[in-house]
């Protein structure tokens, strides 16, 4: 299995941006490690997109994946970062894969609104449920690597080399997928879904599997939330908390699969700066921001990277 | 007699509106079919029920002597029944080779490969063969929007062609393209057509155009098979004359 | 016996608060397609309106008690025609046409930008403007206590129902209205002046949105985010009638009402989520809601 351009590229920033870790102030690489913990559930937000699906409640998957991590660590005590991620993104895809089977009859509104639905059920369980913290939620024990147990102050550098080295793997994978035969698909399900099933296919068993995957990738990032913030609440599964994952792969776009990565770190970066200095009116530059967005970037913002959004301009221009 | 299409007593009712009424069609298998109608006059509705889009009110359909009531677009298409639409489904905001790597994906496996490529070599090399067939192989890196309309009933045709089927429904293959383009249109199409051995059924309003392909009509009106038959024999109907080609002449133009 | 009627009347008073929070929603979707999440805001905007002129007013004791009503209705009159002109025809209408989900995206950003605006104008603590809901004193129904404000507000609820139903279905705006939301293309091919109609009901449906939150501002504590909690509220009422309907937005609300109130009385712990176990379950049965249409592709 070689290695295309792209995927070589992604591994090799992978690679940079892991060694100047240790270079980097203590709270760089903490922002960046929430940063890339977050962009994994969008690579998850934005599977669906391609397939036309917009979802409100990625929380749902996003959520499940840290309180995995949290209870495993907690009442299991098990520690080893490896099984507690696999956990999160088994019991994400065992839930996947009933949900799923209610949430492909949906397109659209009511696929959003569902999804919406189906995590705010999880925030209401989660408030209710005093043995777990009810709105406090509660932290999440230290971590360790096949026994290694970091030393203190090693630990957020080692997870973040951690991050990135799952981050880049995934992005080969999501690449991979995204120009497999079942990832054209899913564009084709978005084009035209009646024109997919007259080609023998079953748009519904495409969408299947890839909102199981979908939800298995986002897994995969609450677990790594969980890890690196060191704490989980059911603000995980909150709408708005989907809404911001949903900004963040509007704000990259679906073309490339780094984009949702640059997005989520961008976001983390303004979010930091813009708390600090205008909290009261953070919320107001983000929906500007995705006015802005939706009416001159369509694409995201990748396609400025890319010079799509000038080709686009240059086409509409000549027609 | 080995039918490859057989529809027996075929009935559609919408409430009060009778789409279909006791429509019985045998096609052999090699044979190309025209089908003519007024707007209204039941042909889509014959080919979506035939396709599974539709699910008859009654009546018998059968493919290669099997029974597809009830079976889904997707479950004729991988009997061998493909089919093209009056208003060409594609997918916009692909380029046209995608469109076809799609659709000759979609022909190969009921269950598309999550990891290996859509676009391999052999994949290419088909899809650029039909293209050039279609004579439409400079279009391939083009987004399907910004192709014209002549070229995307084209492709529409191709994708059904692609996976290779036993049966093509061609449902008003010319439509929406202008009448000077109508009939170079059209023999493209059957010549690509007939290389493929395929059974064929099109609908088309232009008389000239369905003369000039067929062995066979099929008259529609109101739901009704007319007339079956002969071009000249069904051209000639005095009924067929009255309600279809006869009025046809008046209203030029409108859509089924 | 007497948890019964405890259901009853709970589950009446909270299906008549999520109608009359709903009502706006799904008449903006049902005729313009847009599923605005800015409702939510709308009914925060309604609120603090309210409270902050009612706080005022009681505060300083200047007049008699029914003044105070009227300032609520007042105000919420006043702000959902200033903010729905403003924003239907300052932001919306550039955006018609455009996909569904992507104009919930575009109420999206709207939501986030009035919630901190709301902030800038009333700033972040709570208002408690009790004094119309106090006021009105309480009754005993069934052996239960009762608020005469609760019942009130479940009146006002049957009225503004049974308006919205009457106007549509009698009057010749209505018909109008109703001929938009069957087909927009046919309707203004027939000379339905189909933009004047969009901020017609657009100002309708925020009217209705700041009105819901003005008559709830004097039984809760009107803080930020308030908005936040309503909408979600809110779309599970819309979807679960059938969105567009209004019949389907009353049905939905009693459904809803009355699960919760017995999830209360009866197993708390599911209070919380109850609506959405209710909208999971009515959509797995009936995919386009209680009262919605399907429309099926024509190919």
């Amino acid at each position: 299995m070689c290695l295309d351009k792209t995927e070589l590229m992604m591994l090799g920033v992978g690679v940079v941006l892991a060694t100047s870790g240790l270079v980097a102030p203590q709270w760089l690489v903490f922002l960046l490690t929430m940063a890339l913990a977050k962009s994994l559930v969008v690579q998850g937000v934005v599977m669906q997109m391609r397939a036309g699906l917009v979802t409100f409640g990625q929380g749902l998957y996003f959520c499940i994946g840290g309180y995995a991590v949290g209870m495993s660590g907690h009442f299991l005590t098990i520690s080893d970062l490896p099984t507690l991620l696999l956990i999160g993104v088994a019991s994400a895809v065992a839930l996947a894969m009933i949900l799923g089977l209610l949430m492909t009859r949906y397109r659209e509104i009511f696929f959003a609104m569902l999804s919406l639905a189906f995590s705010m059920i999880l925030y209401g369980m989660l408030v209710k449920s005093p043995g777990l913290g009810s709105t406090d939620g509660f932290n999440v024990i230290a971590w360790t690597l096949f026994g290694w147990s970091p030393a203190t102050g090693q630990a957020p550098l080692a997870l973040f080399v951690i991050i990135i080295a799952v981050s880049a793997v995934l992005a080969v994978l999501l690449h991979r997928y995204g120009h497999s035969s079942a990832g054209a698909m899913c564009e084709a399900i978005r084009e035209n879904e009646v024109r997919v099933e007259y080609l023998g296919q079953s748009p519904r068993w495409v969408l299947y599997m890839n909102y199981v995957a979908a939800a298995g990738v986002s897994a995969l990032g609450g677990g790594f939330m969980a890890l690196a913030a060191g704490h989980i609440d059911p603000e995980m599964a909150y709408w708005i908390t989907s809404g911001e994952f949903v900004f963040i792969a509007l704000l990259g776009g679906t073309s490339h699969v780094a984009a949702p990565i640059l997005a989520a770190i961008l976001f983390a970066v303004v979010r930091t700066y813009a708390i600090e200095l205008v909290p009261h009116s953070w919320q107001m530059i983000l929906g500007i921001t995705l006015l802005a967005i939706i009416v001159f970037l369509p694409k995201g913002l990748w396609s400025l990277l890319s010079g799509q959004a000038r080709r686009a301009k240059a086409v509409e221009a000549k027609a | 007699m080995n039918y490859i299409l057989e529809t027996r007593a075929l009935y559609k009712e919408f409430g009060a509106v009778s789409a279909a009424k006791d429509v019985n069609v045998s096609i052999s298998k090699g044979e190309v079919v025209g089908v003519i109608g007024s707007n209204g006059a039941g042909k889509t509705t014959f080919i979506n029920m035939v396709t599974g889009y539709l699910k008859p009110s009654r009546g018998e359909i059968l493919f290669n002597g099997q029974s597809i009531i009830g079976r889904t677009p997707r479950a004729i298409t991988r009997a061998g029944m493909a089919r093209s639409f009056q208003v060409a489904q594609l997918f916009p905001e692909l380029t046209v080779l995608d469109n076809l790597l799609i659709a000759l994906a979609g022909a190969e496996s009921p269950f598309p490969s999550l990891l290996r490529p859509l676009r391999n070599e052999g994949r290419i090399a088909r899809a650029d063969t039909i293209l050039g067939e279609f004579s439409i192989l400079s279009w391939r890196d083009s987004k399907v929007t910004a192709v014209p309309q002549g070229v995307r009933k084209l492709i529409d045709i191709a994708m059904a062609l692609i996976g290779d089927p036993q049966m093509l429904l061609l449902d008003e293959p010319t439509s929406g393209v202008s009448a000077e383009e109508k009939t170079q249109l059209m023999d493209t199409v059957m010549q690509v057509v007939s290389r493929h051995q395929v059974t064929v059924l099109f609908v088309e309003h232009d008389m000239d155009v369905v003369r000039r392909y067929v062995s066979r009509i099929l008259a529609f009106y109101s739901g009704e098979v007319l007339a079956d038959g002969p071009p000249q024999s069904v051209l000639d109907n005095a009924r067929v004359q009255e309600l279809v080609t006869g009025g046809q002449r008046a209203h030029k133009g409108a859509k089924a | 016996m007497l948890s019964v009627y405890a259901v009853l009347i709970d589950g009446a008073i909270y299906a008549s608060w999520l109608f009359l929070v709903a009502a706006g929603l799904t008449v903006i979707y049902g005729v313009m397609r847009i599923l605005n999440m800015a409702h939510g805001s709308f009914y925060a905007i309604g609120a603090y309106a309210a409270a902050s002129l009612v706080g005022w007013y009681f505060n300083n004791g200047v007049g008699p008690v029914w003044v105070g009503y009227l300032m609520m209705l007042g105000s919420a009159l006043a702000a959902g025609l200033a903010v729905g002109l403003l924003i239907e025809r300052g932001l919306l209408r550039f955006m018609y046409g455009r996909d569904e989900v992507l104009m919930v995206i575009i109420t999206y950003a709207l939501l986030l930008i009035l919630e901190d605006a709301m902030k800038m104008v009333w700033g972040v603590n709570p208002y408690f403007a009790y004094q119309p809901y106090a006021a009105m004193g309480r009754s005993v129904l069934a052996g239960l206590k009762v608020s005469n404000y609760d019942l009130m507000l479940v009146g006002v609820s049957l009225v503004i129902g049974f308006a919205l139903w009457l106007w549509l279905e009698r009057t010749h705006q209505g018909k109008v209205l109703r001929a938009v939301i069957h087909d927009r293309e046919v309707a203004q091919a027939m000379g339905v002046n189909v933009r004047r109609v969009f901020t017609l009901v657009f100002v309708l449906g925020t009217v209705l949105g700041t009105l819901a939150g003005a008559l709830t501002a004097p039984a809760i504590s009107v803080a930020p985010g308030i908005g936040v909690e309503i909408i979600v509220l809110a779309f599970a009422v819309v979807v679960i009638g059938g969105m567009g309907s209004i019949e389907g937005a009353a049905l939905g609300a009693l459904l809803v009402g009355l699960s919760r109130a017995a999830a209360v009385h009866y197993a708390p712990q599911f209070e919380l989520f109850v609506i959405y176990g209710v909208m999971a379950l009515v959509l797995a049965v009936r995919p386009q809601g209680l009262f919605g249409r399907v429309l099926a592709r024509k190919i």
